[in-house]
């Protein structure tokens, strides 16, 4: 099935096996460790990276992150997120029966398949889920080519 | 008890009684405290608009259920996590005002205000000489 990867815009393969091969290295530290968890799987947040013909869609789930402690940095071909998780609740006289909500800061980085207009990023928090759209560069969209004939 | 950290554990329901409905359900993430005058429950819930939850209080046990309506644009060329409705039981006790209990939906996370009752509250006995 080789000739089906062609259609995958370039960056792809390597993106997914980069992918591959972490699973693969975490699968073996976790077993050589006893696995408890999958959370080591990829860093925090999880993203989800979409494309049409125009766009590229990079979405995490970040609830109750407030939108000014995200910063959000393009290259031509990475996207940086960074960001910060406070909890509200702190302090005064509470007693936690439980506490599975994580806070702290994180930072991701991911190579984008092909280049982008990073003048025209735009990013929107909505549901406590951040979308990133980016848009391709022009050398990177689908072209229809019209066969000329003599 | 100690912070946690941020990371990546969302939790599918496993090997459950089956859901008429096609997907992965997720226990959300909660934390719980208590104060004097309540006790507050506030769950992750990434992705779900306020008229798609739903709480249910039935003998002492709290159900949160919350329905998500994926918005998908392009093809899924990367994936790291998954789409799915959250749910969650609690057992809570009668010490629970029933009838004031409150939610608020803010930013995917929802907070359950559950005020104590007036009897379970706590109260100085001053003794008399």
């Amino acid at each position: 099935m080789a000739i089906t990867r062609l259609f995958h815009p370039t960056g792809y393969n390597s993106l997914y096996q980069y992918d591959l091969l972490q699973n693969e290295m975490n699968r073996l530290f976790d077993s050589f460790f006893g696995n408890q968890t999958r959370t080591r799987r990829n860093g925090f947040p999880s993203l989800n990276v979409a494309q049409d013909d125009d766009n590229l869609y990079v979405s995490a789930e970040l609830p109750g992150i407030d939108v000014n402690d995200i910063e959000i940095n393009t290259d031509i071909d990475t996207l940086h997120i960074n960001g910060e998780r406070k909890l509200k609740e702190s302090g005064k006289d509470l007693y936690y029966h439980r506490q599975e909500r994580g806070s702290g800061k994180f930072s991701r980085t991911i190579n984008l398949p092909f280049a982008i207009n990073t003048e025209k990023v735009t990013a929107e928090m909505k549901l406590g889920i951040l979308t990133i759209t980016l848009p391709k560069a022009d050398e990177a969209k689908p072209r229809k080519i019209t066969i000329k004939t003599a | 008890m100690a912070e946690k950290g941020l990371s990546v554990d969302k939790k599918e329901i496993k090997n459950q009684d089956e859901f008429t409905q096609e997907g992965p359900i997720f226990t959300p993430n909660v934390d719980i405290y208590e104060t004097e005058e309540e006790l507050v429950l506030i769950a992750d819930v990434p992705g779900v608009l306020k008229e798609d939850v739903d709480i249910d209080l039935n003998d002492n046990t709290l159900t949160i259920y919350a329905k998500v309506k994926e918005n998908k644009v392009g093809t899924l060329i990367h994936k790291e996590y998954d789409c799915g409705d959250y749910k969650r039981s609690f057992t809570i006790s009668n010490v629970i005002d029933q009838s004031k209990i409150g939610a608020e939906l803010n930013n995917g996370v929802l907070r359950i205000v559950l005020p104590k009752a007036e009897t379970a509250k706590p109260r100085k006995i001053e003794i008399r000489s």
